[in-house]
């Protein structure tokens, strides 16, 4: 399976990234390097395999469900690291026009 | 064992041999200020002392905290060493954490333009545990951006390099930490583990790097990488200081739900204990092609002293190795897509507020705040997740990682440890693979089962090739970390390359 620029554009938008020209150009032919590399799995017959998502054999954990409430410190304190705050809120750009 | 003439401030004797005290072991400095020989504040003046003079050729930190902030900590910890209050053998040691370790106002930025800056409001699990334990925050250490590298070359703001040689690399991700601690400029530190990323590192510098059973140290902190794969580990000068480290961080964590509940383990009880009779596995497959002649006999050395102390080797075959990095290719980025999805430019970190939508926002956040690995990674997750591929890629990668933890727990019915080399080369050229992604992927070809199977894995120094450091890798069965760190214990002693570091000729560079 080979990928062109096209799908490796689309990849792009889907990740939410850009690429100028010539970075589109040598990440189309290092994708199909890696995947060229990654294709070597279909060499194994996988068919009846289970797959593995988690090596732990651990079940959901759980908890209470109530509201814990936080002190206006530490409040203040995730507030100082977003880029535009108002209000108390995290501020976005324009998302409806 | 330790004999410490008294009145001398920057010396220690140690085995009949005067060091520097910034070359103890954690172990070693942890007993002299228990006998109140040196003093914690002593300590950190001579790692400062240290810092100061080689940093500027290793670069081994992006950010070194304060020294006054950093002597009034030693000072309490010295309060509580001479009042005997000190209820940790870790109390008043140097140490130093990776950059995607969280640390409560000091910065951690994942050694990426997108969070440059970034100061947490929290600690980590195992900067909590650290702290609690009074052991002293030297700084924070160089990686590849988001740990994806194994040379610290893709940092966002400098190359580490290593203190064997500053024309190579130091390996990576956890490349920062391993320079620091095989330089001398801390006791120990943490790093993170993905692929190799600690034992790789470790075994190109030179020192003791261990990755713990999947579940043991908490991640609760860890910047996520690949989240079903990601372990913290310590990297020391010795076995005996990472059993020590370890016991301090490993343990249940509610905060992180895939930390495993059980019994918490003694780790250090387990060192000089036995290893008569002990079964060791050799894989075939790595031993074989793509593996350094002069590597491979060093560790088969290293592998046949053991046997004289009545460690039975054999010959062990697990074919699905050699898919272990495709697997991993896949597996690997695709977490990382999601995890990496949070960057956003809203929350914190950068954000470039040139734009005139909210989607604009991300794509030139995005676009400037990471570094070409890294997207590369995103791009390859993306794309294995993604409509029509699912099952062609990402679903295959899982099932092999189900074959591959079966030959191992079928090698781990009759064997109790794996050996393998950590790498298949020692620490290259700065600059020799950093266009080729493929081959600078193929660096962690030993590592990467560890992980994809979530076993417990150590990589310790077993010789040298062409002046360089070889690791030794040390596979053990799940939560079975105190009796692979006896083993190593053992192998340590019998090798005698034990709390090795470079020398550093700073004036000339070498």
């Amino acid at each position: 399976m080979k990928v062109n620029k096209k799908e490796v554009e689309h990849v792009a938008a889907l990740a939410r990234l850009t690429f100028s020209p010539e970075e589109l150009e040598l990440y189309t032919e290092q994708f199909n390097d890696i995947l060229e590399y990654i294709n070597r799995l279909n060499e194994v017959d996988l068919e009846n395999v289970e797959p593995t998502s988690h090596v732990q054999p651990l079940k959901n954990v759980l908890r209470e469900d109530c509201v814990v409430t936080s002190d206006e410190e530490l409040r203040q304190s995730v507030l100082q690291e977003a880029p535009e705050v108002e209000h108390g809120f995290f501020k976005v750009p324009t998302i409806i026009d | 064992m330790l004999i410490l003439e008294s009145a001398i401030v920057n010396e220690g004797k140690i085995g009949g041999i005067y060091l520097k005290l910034y070359e103890m072991t954690a172990y070693e400095a942890a007993q002299c200020l228990k006998r109140g020989e040196i003093s914690s504040q002593q300590l950190v003046k001579a790692v400062y002392e240290r810092i100061n003079s080689v940093e500027p050729v290793i670069g081994g930190y992006i950010t070194v905290l304060d020294q006054e902030r950093v002597l009034a900590e030693a000072h309490r910890a010295d309060e509580l060493l001479q009042k005997g209050q000190a209820h940790s053998p870790l109390a008043g040691i140097p140490m130093a954490l990776k950059d995607n370790i969280c640390t409560n106002g000091i910065p951690t930025t994942c050694a990426s333009r997108i969070l440059s800056g970034y100061c947490p409001p929290y600690d980590a699990f195992v900067t909590a545990r650290l702290k609690d334990a009074g052991a002293i925050l030297m700084g924070k250490t160089n990686m590849d951006e988001f740990a994806m590298g194994s040379s610290t070359e893709n940092s966002a703001f400098h190359t580490t390099v290593n203190p064997w040689d500053r024309d190579r690399v130091p390996g990576g991700s956890s490349g920062g930490s391993a320079a620091v601690v095989a330089a001398g400029e801390a006791f120990f530190a943490l790093g993170s583990d993905t692929g190799g990323s600690i034992r790789q590192p470790a075994s190109l510098c030179g020192v003791v790097g261990l990755k713990p059973t999947y579940g043991n140290v908490s991640r609760y902190g860890l910047i996520a990488f690949a989240s079903s794969l990601d372990q913290i580990g310590p990297l020391t000068r010795d076995v005996r200081d990472a059993a020590f480290v370890l016991d301090i961080i490993a343990g249940h964590d509610k905060q992180d739900s895939t930390s495993v509940p059980g019994k918490k383990e003694h780790y250090v009880s387990f060192l000089g204990k036995e290893v008569r009779g002990m079964k060791v596995a050799l894989p075939m497959e790595c031993f074989g092609e793509g593996l350094k002649n002069e590597i491979k006999d060093v560790v088969m050395q290293a592998v046949e002293k053991c046997a004289t102390v009545g460690v039975h080797f054999s010959e062990a075959s697990a074919p699905s190795t050699k898919y272990a990095l495709p697997a991993y290719y896949l597996v690997a980025p695709a977490e990382a897509s999601s995890n990496l999805a949070r960057y956003d430019g809203v929350q914190y970190g950068l954000s470039v507020r040139d734009a005139e939508n909210l989607l604009a926002l991300y794509w030139s956040t995005r676009k400037q705040g990471f570094g070409p690995e890294v997207k590369r990674r995103i791009m390859l997750g993306t794309y294995a997740l993604s409509s029509g591929y699912y099952d062609a890629y990402y679903l295959k990668a899982l099932k092999m990682r189900t074959l591959i933890r079966e030959e191992f727990a079928k090698i781990f019915k009759d064997h109790d440890f794996i050996v393998t080399p950590t790498s298949p080369t020692v620490a290259f050229k700065i600059g020799e693979q950093k266009d080729d992604p493929l081959t600078m992927y193929l660096n962690d070809i030993y590592t990467i089962t560890a992980n994809l199977s979530g076993l417990p894995a150590i990589s310790i120094p077993c010789g040298f090739v062409e002046g360089m450091p070889v690791g030794l890798q040390v596979i053990g069965r799940p939560f079975d970390e105190g009796r692979m760190l006896q083993f190593c214990y053992c192998l340590e002693g019998l090798l005698g390359i034990k709390g090795c570091m470079a020398t550093i000729n700073v004036k000339e560079g070498k």
